[in-house]
């Protein structure tokens, strides 16, 4: 039996009935990650012997008759910008390379409980600036379809982690995209939850009224299961939600008649947009459609202006949040005769070429005399984008789109060039502008046999009809994830 | 939207980054496009939009005011790149030239 195929579920259920241990199912994993890894590159580190004591525990109080988590001995791997007690924490940067966090993260305590296994820490563009794992200082991590490409960003390493079969379930986090673009890259289920409904303490900032931790898996079920495991009120966070988290589970086999699925005109189209992306979207569509869903048309007619906004808001927050490291607390330092010199040197050393740039892009529309033109006009981008939405949820209980304008490009295709990359994300930002959910799942291949991922888009706190739309569209679909093609990693059956 | 080299370096001295020539030259163009390409916002929302700050309207966040346990001070100061007697080492500040 081979344990890497088996769902998040599958295992839990195995391991549970005692017909598996913890432990074997975390050995094949972790050897799985050791005999791809060195291709892949979406582990900066794994946690062979803190995963192994923990699926001992595991296997030792299911033994006992103990009580275990509802995610008991499934192996995880987790983007390393979540912190870790003791485990280094580097968010794929140089200005923390030997940074060994004295918390654990919200989300890594909740998983601790779930019994969910961390087998390692996952690449990321640094700080989760970018979209594409190329902006990692410690090397670009590959797309498991085609070694080639990227695998999409920020959290590009968390899905290839989980495309190469290192592991059934990662933790990622989305400011603009980097959970649902990676996991359309690879063939993957990436979801942002509610901005607040997920703990951000111990989550290293980046954009903080944007950044939202979610789950990448390899099917609807298993996302929803990671979803429930990690939402909820966190008392120490003030920006959690004070609400129960949504059951998400309970309806998610309940299709999606009657439902209306509103179509994004703003989205259906334009400069960028691949004819094989578009052609897989729209036939997942017409499936919907067949499923009794109502499609309609709608409009979010500033959606435009989205990427624009962005580009002024998550550089603004990134700036002020980014201070922190200036060489005195934790991290990197570099001597100077003065404070001033030493912060400017250990930063100018520590940081890489995205980094700085959104750091002065930031600074500067925060400066005296352009906050109002820059910062605040955004804000004000933000509140129409907002409007659109709830305008359009008149109309329609979600809405559909393509996740990613393009399948996964080459590595280093776009790394010359800031705008081209920022452009990846024009789909996937207004959900976060709006602090809204959002889903993508993989729905088909295009001509060149790589994955193309669906988005779909639900109202604050609509997790439970996204799940249940994402469920249906998946079981219409029966797209198997086990990457293919000639330069793909090869995953025994 | 064309930035100077001052310019520039101007705004890494408020985000104390040491940048190197080339550096700057880069960041200048880059920059450049970019602020360029962001200023489109001024084409929509007037003044009478009030901005969103964060999406989910959440105010004066209260907990109870009852002492709980915190980080130990020795923990806390365990990832300094310099620390004496407890403290967070810094370079001089006051007296040094600025």
């Amino acid at each position: 039996m081979s344990l890497i195929t088996k769902t998040a579920a599958e295992l839990r259920d195995l391991i549970g009935r005692g017909e598996v241990s913890a432990a074997e199912t975390v050995r094949a994993h972790l050897d799985r990650i050791h005999a791809t890894d060195a291709r892949v590159h979406a582990f900066l580190r794994t946690t062979d012997e803190t995963a192994l004591a923990h699926a001992a525990d595991v296997d030792r109080r299911i033994a006992a008759g103990e009580p275990v988590g509802q995610l008991a001995g499934v192996p995880l791997a987790l983007k390393d910008i979540l912190c870790t007690k003791g485990v280094e924490t580097t968010c794929a940067s140089r200005i923390l390379e030997c940074y060994r966090p004295p918390y654990d993260a919200t989300v890594v305590s909740k998983l601790r409980e779930a019994d969910a296994i961390v087998v390692g820490k996952t690449n990321l563009d640094e700080f989760a600036m970018g979209s594409s794992t190329e902006n990692s200082a410690f090397g670009p991590t590959r797309n498991p379809w085609d070694l080639g490409r990227v695998p999409g960003g920020s959290s590009g390493g968390s899905a290839a982690a989980v495309a190469s079969y290192g592991a059934p379930l990662a933790i990622g986090t989305d400011t603009g995209g980097s959970i649902r673009q990676p996991a359309a890259l690879c063939g993957l289920v990436g979801m942002k939850p509610t901005y607040g409904l997920v703990s951000r303490f111990g989550l290293v900032a980046f954009a903080s009224s944007l950044d939202q931790v979610g789950p990448i898996a390899r099917s609807v079920g298993d996302a929803a299961l990671l979803f429930e495991a990690i939402a909820g009120h966190d008392p120490i966070d003030s920006t959690s939600i004070p609400v129960e988290a949504p059951d998400v589970r309970t309806s998610l086999e309940q299709g999606v008649e009657g439902l209306r699925v509103g179509l994004v005109r703003e989205f259906t189209s334009g400069e960028g947009l691949e004819d094989g992306v578009a052609t897989r979207v729209n036939e997942a569509i017409g499936r919907l459609g067949k499923l009794g869903a109502d499609i309609v048309e709608v409009s979010l007619p500033h959606a435009p202006y989205a990427v624009n906004a962005y580009y002024l808001i998550a550089p603004s927050e990134c700036s002020s949040n980014l201070s922190r490291y200036d060489g005195v607390r934790y991290g990197l330092r570099r001597p100077g005769e003065t404070a001033e010199e030493m912060m400017a040197r250990t930063r100018g050393e520590g940081f890489g070429p995205e980094v700085k740039r959104r750091v002065m892009v930031g600074t500067y529309a925060l400066s005296a005399g352009y906050y109002d033109a820059y910062y605040a006009q955004a804000q004000r981008v933000r509140t129409l984008i907002i409007r659109d939405f709830d305008a359009a949820y008149q109309q329609c209980d979600v809405l559909v789109s393509p996740t990613s304008p393009t399948t996964a490009f080459a590595l280093g295709e776009k790394v010359a060039d800031p705008l081209a990359m920022y452009l990846n994300d024009v789909f996937t930002i207004p959900s976060n502008l709006a602090g809204a959910p959002a889903l993508s799942l993989p729905v088909g291949l295009d001509d060149a046999g790589l994955p193309v991922g669906l988005q779909i888009m639900a109202p604050v706190l609509g997790e439970a009809v996204l799940f249940r739309v994402a469920r249906a569209v998946e079981a219409e679909t029966a797209f198997d994830p086990v990457p293919r093609g000639p330069v793909a990693v090869e995953v025994p059956r | 939207m064309s930035l100077s080299t001052e310019q520039v370096r101007h705004v890494a001295r408020l985000a104390r980054l040491a940048l190197e020539d080339e550096e700057v030259e880069a960041l200048r163009s880059q920059l450049s496009d970019i602020l360029a390409y962001a200023e489109k916002v001024g084409e929509v929302a007037a003044s009478d939009v009030p901005p969103t700050g964060h999406a989910y309207p959440l105010r004066n966040v209260w907990r109870s005011d009852e002492p709980r346990p915190s980080l130990p001070a020795e923990l806390a100061i365990s990832t300094a790149p310099e620390a004496e007697d407890g403290r967070f080492q810094v370079p001089r500040i006051v007296g040094a030239e600025s």
